[in-house]
């Protein structure tokens, strides 16, 4: 059972898969492309600022797959037939959470790579901007979930969840960007944390959001 | 595990309002009730109390086998088409040999059609196909009938006949007459909260 819900899942919200769904990662090199265009060419300007340009790029992307992350299936009663199989809303919201950060995370780790060479940063960038994006990606993929499921029920809740989740986000940018700054890896071990807390806790907040949905 | 539903002093409310209270019923293997009453009396309630998807204001509600449900909301992902989209709950539930049901609620010829493209009567034939393979022994149908021609309705009526001689339970919520054989009949406005003269401004 709980394959194929992770199955439905996934064909749903991995990139190419369903409609929209690679709206995230177009998104994320569309930004990092247009960056040098903006700032203009100079190599060393682009390679002080490129990382935290990635960083922020990868944020906002994460705001785009929250319309129809949650409300969608709780318009089709989609949760309420989970339930009377005996499947509880924190277990199906683990699996999407699961199915969303896979949709989400690692291809935008893999753009990371092009992305790289169009900004022009050097190998220990990239690599502590990968480590980053790894550790971080979680997180913001946990953070959509809960303000999903939280707005999944008001009529402009689309258009709040990208206003909820930029404050949320903020440890995990200052973190992950800031480890970029310093060039030390001990910052990252902090988004690491602020992930595993997150995504140790949406299942509960995004579940009981499903079920107050429930009594309107 | 012995097939039944009971409700015990059940009350809901929606916001501020109670929509019933006091209601009981039990229900045994073979019987079917169709619950009656007014737009707004509570039967959707009724039907997701006993479901157990809403808490009751009062009062509880027992059950012991696998619950059906099916209501206006058909749980089929509208991108997908219909044979793809009865597969995932077909998978879930386990159930091998799906095309009786389709035989039966005549959708052999729709399966390579997206969801969003069926009319309203062809997704309620869509879920109660997805019911009939769930093969619970609970049925609690809100308004099966709607939007159904005259032939789906006759097709709905023998599938609850069967579904009830074979041992299940059915509870239909609806406002048009059902001719289901050895129907018991509860109105729900027969439960609802009466003002008394001193509570009246």
């Amino acid at each position: 059972m709980i394959g194929t819900l992770l199955k439905r899942d996934l064909a749903r919200l991995f990139p190419f898969a369903g409609s929209g769904a690679a709206l995230p990662l177009v998104f994320f090199l569309a930004v990092a492309m247009l960056y040098p265009f903006a700032v203009g060419p100079d190599a060393g300007l682009l390679g002080r600022t490129g990382g935290g340009v990635v960083w922020i790029a990868a944020l906002l992307a994460a705001i785009l797959p929250l319309d129809g992350l949650v409300a969608r299936d709780i318009e089709y009663g989609v949760f309420d037939q989970l339930k009377l199989r005996g499947m509880t809303e924190e277990a199906s919201m683990a699996i999407r959470l699961v199915a969303h950060w896979l949709g989400f995370g690692p291809p935008l780790v893999l753009a990371t790579f092009p992305v790289a060479a169009l900004l022009g940063l050097d190998g220990p960038t990239l690599h502590l901007l990968l480590l980053g994006l790894l550790a971080g990606t979680p997180g913001l993929a946990a953070i959509g979930l809960m303000i999903a499921s939280l707005t999944a029920s008001l009529r402009a809740g689309a258009a709040l969840s990208g206003l909820l989740l930029i404050p949320l986000a903020l440890p995990i940018l200052i973190f992950g960007a800031g480890a970029l700054a310093r060039m030390d890896q001990a910052s990252l071990g902090f988004v690491a944390a602020i992930s595993l807390l997150l995504v140790a806790s949406a299942p509960f907040a995004a579940g009981a959001a499903i079920r107050a949905s429930r009594e309107t | 595990m012995q097939t039944r539903i009971s409700a015990n002093d059940l009350a809901c409310r929606r916001g501020d309002r109670v929509l019933f209270r006091g209601l009981n019923l039990a229900l045994e293997a073979g019987d079917a009730l169709h619950v009656t009453g007014a737009n707004g009396s509570g039967k959707t309630t009724l039907i997701r109390a006993l479901a157990g998807l809403l808490t009751p204001f009062a009062g509880h509600v027992q059950s012991a086998c696998a619950i059906g449900l099916l209501d206006e909301r058909i749980s089929l992902d509208p991108d997908l088409p219909l044979g793809k989209a009865l597969e995932f709950w077909e998978r879930i539930d386990g159930c091998d040999d799906p095309s009786e049901a389709y035989q039966t609620l005549g959708l052999k010829a729709l399966l390579d059609i997206p969801v969003r493209y069926l009319s309203t009567g062809q997704r309620k034939r869509a879920g109660l196909a997805s019911l009939v393979n769930r093969h619970a022994p609970i049925w609690l149908l809100d308004e099966p009938l709607s939007g159904l021609d005259a032939g789906a309705i006759e097709q709905v009526t023998t599938l609850v006949e069967n579904h009830c001689e074979s041992g299940g339970i059915a509870l239909i919520a609806s406002h048009q007459a059902l001719s289901v054989y050895g129907l018991k009949t509860l109105a729900i406005d027969d439960y609802v909260p009466q003002l008394k003269h001193e509570d009246a401004p």
